[in-house]
Order: structure tokens, then sequence, then C-alpha cells
């Protein structure tokens, strides 16, 4: 088959097209806010979050509004509870994260199950970008352009935030503020990123593009276009994977973009496994290279 | 470049009767401080003995129960909205595999200065490449700071208070991890800062750098046990009930740096 025909078959089926910009959407959107999300050490909150969104979801179908009106809310609210409880105890923050995200998740699993014929579980688990309507085409494009909008308007506050919280609250910004927005935008990406790969696997595109751009630059502004280059990538051919392939989409992008953090980890410069093994072979080694 | 002063009078620092209980525990119990304006002020004790909550307090970080405190004659709020105050924090403290290089560092001293963008305008260029040049890291300014040395590390976040042009320096712990040239380096700066009229103050268990850097001291133990010249505060008598047994020797109190009046 030449090249054209196997990048133009799939989308000539109006739901591919559909699944493969709702896919690049969501992607960006989550690989941007990722890089903020690993340097802020949020990849179980991002994965609580996700999960706690299920009832929301769940709610949202059976009442009729717009499935990320009822993902946000309860996304939010998995946050702001998660919050109250932390500083209300004195257990870590990890056992608190833990205890209310699935209890949130179980709380959908039971509306679920006694509606059993208004919603299909496994495609909120797993997504089901096959199927997005134009409505939730929308609801993805208007969100995603919202987080991202957000995201580049507040950018440095966040880095600041992110490097050193204490020296943006000794110059007078207002880091509550700013840590709530984060955790905001954090709730509207993962509801961006439900449509194309389940509220399982959505936090995998919140960390992976982050943690993968991270291993290859230390400058932040490059880290971010690094980060949205491989999950662009990555979702583009996750989705063609899933046409010739005959696999599920979401499983496919996910692993395209492990695939691409796998390369960095071995082959990146100065930090990768190769990297690291010729440096310690070139240590090892100098003493006779030079008498050589 | 006092212009944001209200009052150019009012002592840098002024804590009155200050205490902070976290549970049972107390942390500070009455602290009474005077820090002048110009001045170097050591803040001297064992670890947990007060210094990290003293220090939260003046950045509003943590509030005290009772007692109150003012820098430059405002409040702790009017202070950091003013940019009157810079912090230089512990090596431990900083994330330093964190994707930025020291100009991006120093830059975000300049935050307070710009638009909600915190686009960089000119002045706020200049003003970092200036803070560069006094700490003598001009030709470092794109290394990541994950490859700097001890000293180029919190010269680094120096530059950033000078950037700022924060009148009061807060220092956690300058000295830790730092070597003896990188030491001798920054205890210069401390005083040319201190000559353009700024106040710091610095937090240390290097007792032996003390009588050169500072010209006041400030022993913690919860409460004040001692206050003054490094040569009054710096007793065998002071320093066993600060550390107990087993306590620093007394350092050489021959002052190099000789007392500047106030307001000089």
């Amino acid at each position: 088959m030449d090249p054209a025909a196997f990048l133009l078959e799939p989308l000539q089926y109006g739901f591919l097209t559909r699944a493969l910009v709702v896919t690049l959407a969501a992607a960006v959107v989550a690989s941007v806010l990722s890089c903020w999300l690993i340097l802020m050490g949020w990849s179980l909150m991002g994965d609580a979050v996700s999960h706690a969104v299920l009832p929301g979801v769940a709610l949202a179908y059976i009442v009729g509004v717009p499935f990320s009106i009822g993902a946000f809310i309860f996304g939010a609210g998995a946050v702001a509870l998660i919050g109250a409880v932390k500083s209300t105890t004195k257990l870590n923050s990890d056992t608190v994260i833990g205890v209310v995200f699935t209890a949130l998740f179980a709380v959908g699993l039971a509306i679920i199950s006694r509606t059993p014929s208004q919603v299909d579980l496994m495609h909120i688990l797993f997504g089901n970008v096959l199927g997005v309507t134009d409505g939730e085409l929308w609801q993805v494009l208007t969100l995603g352009a919202l987080t991202l909008g957000i995201v580049l308007f507040k950018r440095r506050d966040l880095t600041l935030l992110a490097f050193d919280r204490t020296h943006a609250h000794v110059i007078g910004l207002n880091t509550r503020f700013l840590g709530a927005l984060l955790l905001g935008l954090l709730a509207l990406s993962v509801v961006v990123g439900l449509q194309a790969v389940g509220i399982i696997l959505v936090v995998a595109m919140l960390i992976t593009p982050g943690a993968t751009a991270f291993l290859l630059t230390r400058s932040f502004d490059r880290m971010v276009v690094l980060a949205v280059v491989i999950t662009t990538t990555a979702a583009v051919s996750g989705v063609y994977a899933s046409y010739y392939l005959d696999i599920s989409t979401g499983a496919s992008v996910v692993l395209a973009q492990a695939l691409a953090f796998t390369a960095a980890y071995v082959a990146a410069p100065r930090t990768g496994l190769l990297s690291q093994f010729r440096q310690r072979r070139r240590q090892a080694g100098s003493p006779a290279g030079q008498a050589a | 470049m006092n212009q944001t002063s209200v009052n150019p009078t009012a002592p840098a620092i002024v804590v009155e009767q200050l205490s902070v209980h976290y549970g049972d525990v107390t942390a500070l119990d009455s602290v009474s401080v005077t820090v002048n304006r110009g001045q170097i002020c050591g803040l001297i004790g064992v670890n947990g003995s007060g210094k990290s909550t003293l220090f939260k307090c003046l950045m509003g970080l943590v509030n005290a129960q009772q007692g109150s405190l003012a820098l430059f004659g405002r409040s702790s709020t009017a202070a950091r909205k003013g940019r009157l105050v810079a912090y230089v924090p512990q090596s431990e403290d900083v994330d330093w595999n964190f994707p930025v290089s020291v100009g991006d560092v120093v830059l975000m001293g300049r935050y307070a200065h710009m638009g909600p963008l915190r686009h960089p305008s000119r002045a706020d260029r200049a003003a970092v490449d200036h803070a560069l040049e006094r700490v003598g890291l001009a030709e470092l300014r794109n290394r990541p700071i994950g490859e700097l040395s001890g000293g180029q590390k919190k010269r680094t976040f120096v530059a950033r208070g000078i950037a700022q042009e924060a009148q009061l320096l807060l220092l956690d712990e300058p000295f830790a991890g730092v070597d003896k040239v990188s030491e001798a380096t920054i205890v210069e700066l401390l005083h040319e800062l201190k000559g353009e009229g700024r106040t710091v103050l610095v937090s240390t268990h290097d007792l032996a750098g003390l009588p050169q850097l500072c010209d006041s001291a400030i022993l913690l133990h919860q409460r004040i046990l001692a206050e003054g010249t490094p040569a009054k505060v710096l007793t065998h008598e002071n320093l066993a009930r600060a550390f107990g047994p087993g306590s620093p020797p007394v350092p050489e109190t021959t002052p190099a740096a000789t007392p500047i009046a106030p307001g000089a």
C-alpha cells in the first residue's frame, strides 16, 4: 500500500476522523499540563482526580447533562475533599488521596450497577473514542482550548509555584490561588481526556509526556515543546495502529507514549541508560586509554 | 532606591512578644527582636530552636498566636507586596533537578515587577544582567542549576534577591555545603549589600565566621537567650545555654568590619 493511501484510508470514516481530532486535542492539553504536574509531584493526584470523576460521569448520563459538567464537579469535589481531610488529620497526603478516590470510584460503580441499561461502564472506564458524537467533540475542543489558554497565560507563575513556592509567596503572589488553579486545570484536562482513553488510562496522558520530555532536556520551555511533539506523534501513531492492528484506541495511544518514554529512558543524551553506561566505561577505562 | 518604603526611619525588623505553638510544642516563646537597617544580623541556634519558625513568621508563612511584627514599619503582607523581602533557601529545600537555568532563577526575582504575563521588560533584563555581574555568574547564566557548585548555587539565589531590589534578605544556612572560597565571596557580597543600606538576616550555625560577618547576633532557643554584638553574644556561658553540653568553642571576636551607624 502506498503511504498516501495508508494515511488517508482511515480518514474516509467520519468516526475515525473525529477520534483522531479528539485524541489529539486531549493529548496536547494533557501533555502541556503534565510538565507542571510531574514537577509538582502530583502524579498520584492525577490518578485520584481521574478515578473520582466516575460518579459524575455516570450521573451526567443518567440526568442527561453533558458528561463534562458531571465530571468536572466530581473532579473538583474530590480535590476539595482531599484538601479538607488532609488539613484536619495527621495522615500523609498519599493516604488521604488513596482513601478519597477509591471511595468516589466505588460510588460511581454502585450508581452504574443500578442503572445498567443507560450507561456503558466499559466506555467510561476505557474510553469510547470511536463512538464520539459531534456534541462530545465540541465539548472536548472547547474545554481543551480553555484549559490550554489558562495554562499558557499563567505559565510563568505556575512554574515558579512548582519550583519555589516560598519565593512566590514572599514576592506577594497568591500561592493558594495558584495551587487551586493548577488543580482545577488538572480536573479540566481529565475531563478532556476521558473521551479519548477513558478514566483508567487518562492519567497516563497526564504523566508520561512530561516525564519523557524531562529526560530529554534541562530547559522548561523546551520540555513543554518536546512533550507536545512527543504526544502528538504518539496520538497519531496510536490511532493508526489501532485501526490497522485492530486494538483498543485508548490502549494503543498510551502504549505509543510508553514506547516514547522507553526510548528516551534508554537513549536520552546525558541521562539515558546508554549514555550512563558509556560514561561509566569511559571513567573506568580512562587510565588505560591514555596509556594506549 | 527606598521609594517603596513609607517610613524611612523604621527598623528593618521589629518583632514584639512573638509566640508560636504547633499543637503542644512551643516553637517561639515571647520573642522580641529589633534589627536596624543596613545591618547584617546572625540568627544562631540549634536545630529546632525556632530559627525556621521565626523566618516563616517574617515571610508570612506562619501566623503567630501572640505578638506582633513589622518590617520597615509595615505589616509582613504589605512588605511582601512592596517586594521588600527576599529569601535565599537552604540547599536541601531546592529541587536541583528542576529544568531551569541560572538566568531563569534570577529572572524570577523580577516577577513582582512585571505584568500578569511575566514578560520581562528591558529594565527587568538589565536588572538580571546587573545581579549576575554582582555575584560573578554572568558567564554561567544559561547553565542548568543542577550543574553548579555549592557556592554558585547560593550566589544564584542571592542574585535573585538583588534583581528583586529587596531591602531585606533572609538567608537560611547560606554556608552549609559551601567551600571556603565561595564562603568568602558570599561574605564579601553581603558586606557590599549592607554598604548599600540593605539589611541581611542570616541563620547559621557557623559560629567561627560570625564575628567577621555580622554586626549583631541573636541567640535563639525558643526564647531569646542573648542579643547584641557578636562579642557580647558569643560567650562561653551563652553558647553552653544554647547548645548544651559539648557546645562549640567561642570564636575569635575581633570584628574586621567596623560598626556602621544606623542609617549610614
